[in-house]
């Protein structure tokens, strides 16, 4: 009797599938076609979207006076880095919080494009602050302020956030 | 059929390991794009990672020097992540075309079976298994440490998947205990043996497997697979008390809790112990009734009880069946009305859903979007999940590239209002700059010649050259005097010309005797000079980039601009076309999906309706039975 009830319910279950069986080839086939033909898009999109990039550049970042900040965490970094803030000549230029993914990705090695603007050749300033948290749970903040000359071509400044305890807790790198 | 489905659902879950234990071996690269990109990637944003590194890829290749680019030492690496960034944005044509390109370079071996095994990869996920298996064949010589065991369980899976157990089972046996495969090459033997109709060496091997440490969430699935096939196959062999000694290693919060307490039942009634039955069954009853294994316990739970000659509670928990089935097929039609009405692809691109990682378990849970709750085993299946993401990076696409088009109309407004501010400036400006340069020009050649005269009084010492004005005017003066005094031969005039004499011996006397001085005078005012015509080059070359910056920020743009419009607009029809067709294709799917749920229930309800019938008459039986006595 149990195994009479059991064969029941697998009976249904088999004519579900069995009524789609061909029905669901041909589906499968379909979608094979469209995933071919979203490959194709995705690569024009691609090719379009490195045009526009290079385009915009040259319109809004003219190397004459691109500046772009650039971080990434020191290996020997020793906190949980939350939010980072730069001004540069007294102007805010980014302030950013990090997200979980985020950090994870500095973490791996990752180095993040925090900001491009444009500023005039010649000498100027810049302020950064992180703001974190330290293993044992006590909040860590820390400012440093950093001079940087810029020329004729792109000028491209790297900031390597190590926090406590290992060196510079921030160093300008030159990229 | 069930055997295939086990492990075809294992191996994904086994690659997905392989490849972000692979990603954490990832060696810090010091090239910053190649690095900017691995940021993006790293946060699952493959269309900003590929953009990236394409660029880079595309500046690096077109260098004169190569070798001198920071890139040049990551080479090999940034070709890897390329087809690993294609990989994983699902652009599995240009992926494999990318590999195979450092296949055929010039590279060492450690790089090449590198490549040839995310080749193989890539044919493995595509079910191009002979492909997959020509890929793995070109390994050959030193492979890195990291992908060794890969290579080999990825090879054991593909013979599986060719139905050659036999040679998958040798190098799964070498496998067993490899960290990163824990649980997972385990599972596949007992696979293997099952394939090779070894029933008995696949019970031991999913014992072993169903007892692996597990750290991890994956791991602790496979595991609890493990065990649920186990039990299973111990059922169907009638072993119910070792059946049901397997189930119960199942996690009751796993993926595999249901099928488990469903089939623990089953072991229990088929034993005869009917009430062990009730404990398992009445746990599943209270579960989500989506759920096929709650679904069927639903009509188990009052058989049992109608075993046991409970009548009236198998009567009452037939009508619950009854109500459960009823509600459940009201929400499967309004799920299929609502999916054709197009709700289901409005749920799919909700962003609230898409920021998780889970989203396609999410999706399940998503309020006002009944249409999701039935579609869960629909959504673990690969070809519906790569159609799912498909439609959702199309819908990504066609935002970007909507927002593009936004962007030229500010692009064309830009570089209109830069042409109207410099445009009727730079012919004034251009005039004054054409009147200073030939200022310049003239103080250039000036600072050349005096230069020349220094080297020259360096080489041979000419102090005339360096007399001062009134010297050289009174020189001239006595120059003067002498053709006047003429070449007279008298007294008066040899006297002349003797005072002359004097008087120009006074003069070139100061003239030699400070020359010295005068010559560190001279390359003093020189040097002086020089800095001064640096200032006027720097100016000069500062203007020069500032005037052609000026014509460049509004100059050329038009036509790129004008192709890079046509181009979007012809991308965002093909991505609304595409679109269309595969949320089509997507909503046929899925609604035949819940028809056939549809007619499972249907089938339930006309066994729940008639097993109701016969309970009641049983129980009335009964009970006048016990009113006859």
């Amino acid at each position: 009797m149990p195994k009479s009830f059991t064969f029941v319910v697998v009976v249904l279950a088999l004519i579900g599938m069995a009524g789609s069986g061909s029905a669901r080839a041909s589906s499968q086939e379909e979608m094979r076609s469209l995933d071919d033909q979203v490959q194709e898009i995705k690569t024009d999109v691609l090719r379009i979207a490195a045009e526009l990039s290079q385009l915009e550049e040259q319109l809004l970042y003219p190397s004459n006076t691109q500046v772009s900040v650039f971080v990434a965490l020191s290996s020997e970094h020793a906190f949980r880095l939350d939010a980072m803030q730069i001004h540069i000549d007294g102007q805010l230029a980014a302030h950013h919080i990090y997200s979980f993914k985020e950090l994870d990705a500095l973490e791996s090695g990752g180095v993040q494009r925090i900001y491009t603007g444009n500023f005039p050749t010649g000498a100027h300033h810049m302020q950064v602050s992180v703001i974190g948290k330290l293993s044992n749970g006590e909040a860590y903040q820390r400012t440093a302020e950093f001079s940087f000359d810029k020329g004729v071509d792109p000028r491209l400044l790297g900031l390597a956030v190590a926090g406590p305890g290992a060196g510079e807790a921030i160093e300008l790198q030159d990229w | 059929m069930s055997r295939c489905r086990h492990w075809r659902v294992a191996v994904p879950l086994a690659l997905a390991l392989a490849v972000s234990a692979a990603r954490a071996a990832d060696p810090a690269p010091h090239d910053l794009y190649f690095s900017e990109a691995l940021y993006h990637a790293r946060q699952g944003e493959w269309f900003e990672a590929l953009q990236r590194l394409d660029t880079e890829l595309g500046q690096h290749y077109g260098l004169d020097e190569p070798k001198l680019d920071s890139l040049y030492p990551l080479i090999g690496d940034a070709e890897f992540s390329v087809g690993d960034f294609e990989l994983n944005y699902r652009m599995h044509h240009r992926a494999g075309r990318a590999i195979k390109a450092v296949l055929e370079g010039d590279v060492p071996e450690r790089v090449r079976n590198d490549a040839a095994y995310r080749l193989a990869r890539i044919h493995f996920q595509k079910g191009q298994l002979v492909d997959a298996l020509h890929a793995l064949d070109r390994i050959r010589g030193e492979i890195p440490n990291r992908i060794r065991d890969d290579v080999e369980f990825l090879r054991a899976n593909v013979y599986l998947a060719t139905a050659r157990p036999d040679d998958a089972a040798p190098i799964l046996k070498k496998l067993q205990g490899a960290k990163d495969l824990r649980g997972f090459s385990e599972y596949n033997l007992a696979i293997a043996y099952l394939q090779e109709e070894r029933r008995d060496d696949a019970l031991a091997q999913l014992a072993k497997a169903g007892t692996v440490d597990a750290s991890d969430e994956q791991t602790r699935a496979i595991r609890d697979k493990a065990n649920l096939v186990r039990g299973t196959l111990l059922l169907e062999a009638g072993a119910y008390a070792d059946a049901k000694g397997s189930l119960e290693q199942v996690r009751l919060d796993g993926p595999y809790s249901n099928q488990a307490l469903l089939s623990a039942g089953w072991a229990e009634f088929s034993a005869k112990r009917v009430e062990g039955a009730l404990v398992p069954w009445n746990i599943l009853v209270r579960r989500d009734h989506t759920d096929p294994a709650v679904q069927e316990a639903l009509l188990a739970l009052p058989y049992a009880y109608g075993e046991l000659a409970v009548h009236g509670r198998a009567a009452y928990m037939y009508s619950q069946a009854l109500q459960a089935f009823g509600t459940e097929l009201d929400k499967l039609d309004a799920s299929i009305v609502s999916i054709r009405e197009g709700k289901f692809l409005e749920a799919l691109v909700r962003e609230e859903i898409r920021q998780d990682k889970d989203w396609v378990v999410r999706l399940r849970s998503l309020p006002e979007a009944p249409e999701t709750y039935y579609l869960v085993d629909l959504l673990a299946s690969h070809d519906f999940q790569t159609a799912l993401q498909n439609y959702l990076d199309l819908e990504d696409l066609r935002k970007r590239l909507s927002t593009w088009q936004r962007n030229f109309d500010a692009f064309e407004d830009m570089v209109a209002v830069r042409r109207a501010y410099y445009e009727p400036r730079l012919p004034d400006i251009d005039q004054n700059f054409r009147e200073a340069d030939s200022g310049r020009r003239v103080r250039l050649e000036q600072h050349k010649l005096l230069r020349k005269r220094m080297q020259q009084l360096l080489i041979a010492p000419r102090p005339e050259h360096l007399a001062t004005t009134a010297e050289r005017q009174l020189m001239a003066r006595f120059d003067e005097i002498d053709q006047e005094i003429g070449d007279g031969t008298s007294g008066e005039e040899a006297a002349l010309r003797e005072r002359l004499a004097r008087l120009r011996g006074v003069v070139m006397f100061g003239v030699k005797t400070e020359y010295h001085e005068r010559l560190t005078r001279f390359y003093e005012h020189l040097e002086e000079a020089s800095r001064a015509i640096d200032v006027l080059e720097a100016q000069y070359a500062a203007f020069v980039r500032t005037r052609q910056a000026a014509m460049h920020s509004y100059v050329g743009y038009e036509i790129p601009i004008r192709r890079l419009r046509t181009r979007v607009a012809d991308a965002i029809t093909r991505t609304d076309r595409l679109m269309a067709r595969q949320g089509t294709v997507l909503e046929r799917v899925a609604v035949r999906e819940l028809q056939a749920r549809v007619r499972r229930l249907e089938g339930y309800e006309e066994r729940a309706r008639y097993a109701l019938a016969d309970s009641y008459d049983r129980a009335t039986k009964a009970q006048n039975g016990i009113e006859g006595e």
